[in-house]
């Protein structure tokens, strides 16, 4: 088990590693950094003047050792347009966008899970046909285009919402509904196609002859097993919208990191935008990491082989 | 079969309620398995046709402005008229050209990008799987490393890097999406590397020339192709995101993305702008994903979505 963890932990700093050659070279690399970062209108001089004071001139390698040596020590770089520390900026906005990250899995996990369980154990129910339609329009729909027309009505034309900006709790209903609408109906198919392979499995039968009754082998059986997957998919969901939904929190002008980073790129603030990437990164590695072990927990056979 | 089918509901008829719910779970499920790969079909294929056939169907010149006829609404409203059926934008130009024109950017990044990123994953994922070894571990890194970084996040720093064209539209997801290609083909290589009719081609005398096209490419088709109609789909919805937040194709061009971000602006007080481009993805998308669903399930039920 513990070989199991040093392994995964070598591995997410192997791949922090990769990020951090990703980030770096592709905003110095893709073109000139100095002139992608300063206003088109600027003249030579004050081009040149910014390079000279941002070190682009110097070797790339000494740059990317300056940057990795950086983050490694918690300095993600300036932001050019607050002029203070991109990390700071960063973590300001991390409350609201964990808040609404939180509040759209748990939507997508409550209405999700539930919906495939019942078509998994009910294939071809009402239940199940609803549960399958329901998954298809959440996957299907632009949600950020749905977000727009919800806006209108129960915001703008109803006024039972608040159309955007996060100033009270019912602020975040509308965003963290169309945010967990994808991951809602992956959760109902996954669930649903995870059911239906258990209950065909060997150990099911088994338990069933054995005369275990219907909610042991239902809780003890079919249920830990349909969980691994779900866990998987829930934690990468999760670690994607902790970097910040960039779209639905630009809809809804909500405060968070995808917002941050919308804002970022038109004001042409790339280191900012370069911290904003390595940070989600890392906070999807985390996650990722944490679903590892949650994936160990739940599943023996992990625990003790590979 | 018929007769047997008779018998079982002239008995259940007994009850006719349950009589009513099984017939309705039966329409359902003859629906959602047989039918549903179909209207998949026709939908996308509408699009295809609107896409192909743009400048004979359009009413009028996507670009073509009106200033006197702007912000018309919909035909069906008090004040539209059925010369702009689906009303005019800000600056007059019909709504309904613009939707036909947009099929047009919408399938070119889609079609392309897949193209670009099914012929990079299925060479890397190809080589990974056959040679093996040292290859196989750095391409699978680095295959990894793509695949646990936020998506949508990175694409739309590149985008923004790049600049607006439609070229980098289609280079970005063509190339930041190979690596879910590198992995379906890696993982099918391996499993028939193992089967028997590899082994026994090998046995045979084959070479590997013959043996990567004559035995393993076909046995690939199906499970890439299924993932190939996801992966559009899901390009399809990205690229309009990237336009929402003017980050595709130049402003000029008409893209359902585009017409998006332009419709945003006048959403409380002429909606419809934006409401057409919405319903132009989702129609594409629907029948997509009903179609991929039906591939899947006809061409290899073992695939599960690899990911996301």
């Amino acid at each position: 088990m513990q070989r199991y963890f040093l392994f995964k932990a070598g591995q997410s700093i192997l791949l922090l590693l990769g990020v951090l050659v990703l980030v770096f070279f592709l905003v110095r690399v893709t073109g000139d950094p100095a002139r992608l970062m300063m206003p088109r209108e600027a003249s030579a001089e004050a081009v040149e003047a910014f390079r000279e004071e941002m070190g682009y001139n110097r070797p790339l390698l000494v740059q990317f050792g300056d940057y990795f040596v950086g983050v490694l020590t918690g300095d993600f770089g300036r932001s050019l347009h607050f002029k203070s520390s991109a990390l700071d900026l960063v973590l300001q906005r991390l409350p609201a966008t964990v808040q609404l990250a939180a509040t759209a899995i748990l939507f997508a996990i409550i209405v999700g899970v539930p919906l495939g369980l019942v078509g998994g154990f009910n294939p071809g129910s009402v239940v199940d046909s609803v549960g399958r339609f329901l998954a298809l329009l959440g996957q299907s729909i632009p949600n950020f285009w749905l977000g727009l027309l919800l806006m209108l009505f129960f915001a703008v034309r109803l006024g039972w919402l608040p159309s955007f900006g996060r100033d009270e709790w019912r602020s975040v209903i509308l965003p963290a509904f169309v945010l967990g609408l994808p991951t809602m109906g992956q959760l109902v198919r996954l669930t649903r196609s995870a059911v239906l392979e258990v209950r065909g499995e060997d150990f099911v039968r088994t338990a069933k002859s054995k005369g275990l009754l219907p909610g042991t082998i239902y809780t003890k059986h079919v249920l830990r097993n349909v969980a691994i997957p779900l866990v998987s998919v829930i934690g990468v969901q999760f670690g994607y919208m902790l970097g910040g939904s960039i779209i639905i929190e630009t809809v809804f002008a909500w405060p968070g990191i995808g917002q941050l980073l919308e804002q970022a790129i038109g004001w042409r603030d790339y280191p900012l935008v370069m911290a904003i990437a390595v940070f989600t990164s890392l906070a999807v590695l985390g996650i990722n990491l944490l679903t590892d072990v949650a994936y160990a927990v739940i599943d023996p056979r992990i625990r003790y082989g590979h | 079969m018929a007769t047997k089918e008779k018998t079982q509901t002239a008995d259940s008829m007994l009850d006719v309620e349950q009589t009513f719910r099984d017939r309705l779970a039966y329409m359902g499920r003859f629906l959602w398995r047989d039918r549903s790969g179909v209207i998949g079909l026709l939908m996308f294929l509408i699009v295809v046709f609107a896409a192909v056939f743009a400048p004979l169907i359009a009413p009028f010149e996507p670009l073509e402005q009106n200033l006197r006829a702007a912000k018309m609404p919909p035909a069906w409203d008090a004040e539209g008229s059925w010369e702009h059926a689906l009303g005019t934008d800000n600056l007059g130009r019909d709504l309904l050209s613009r939707l036909i024109y947009g099929a047009r950017v919408s399938l070119t990044v889609g079609f392309f990008g897949v193209l670009i990123a099914a012929g990079l994953g299925m060479i890397f994922g190809a080589i990974a799987g056959y040679v093996g070894g040292r290859v196989d571990t750095f391409i699978m890194a680095v295959v990894n490393l793509v695949l646990s970084l936020p998506y949508l996040l990175f694409v739309v720093v590149i985008a923004s890097i790049l600049g607006r064209s439609l070229i980098n539209v289609i280079l970005i997801f063509g190339i930041t999406d190979a690596p879910i290609f590198a992995r379906v083909t890696r993982g099918e290589v391996l499993r028939m590397r193992e089967s028997g009719y590899v082994e026994s081609a090998i046995s045979a005398g084959a070479g590997t020339g013959r043996i990567i096209f004559d035995h393993i490419m076909p046995n690939l088709i199906g499970p890439l192709l299924t993932l190939a109609t996801f992966e559009m789909s899901r390009m399809i919805f990205y690229e309009a995101g990237l336009g929402f937040l003017g980050l595709s194709v130049p402003p000029s061009v008409p893209s359902w993305g585009n017409m998006l971000e332009a419709g945003r602006k006048y959403l409380t007080s002429y909606p419809w702008i934006a409401l057409w481009p919405g319903l132009a993805i989702m129609w594409t998308s629907l029948g997509m994903n009903l179609l991929g669903d039906w591939l899947r399930d006809v061409l290899d039920p073992r695939l599960r979505r690899a990911r996301r």
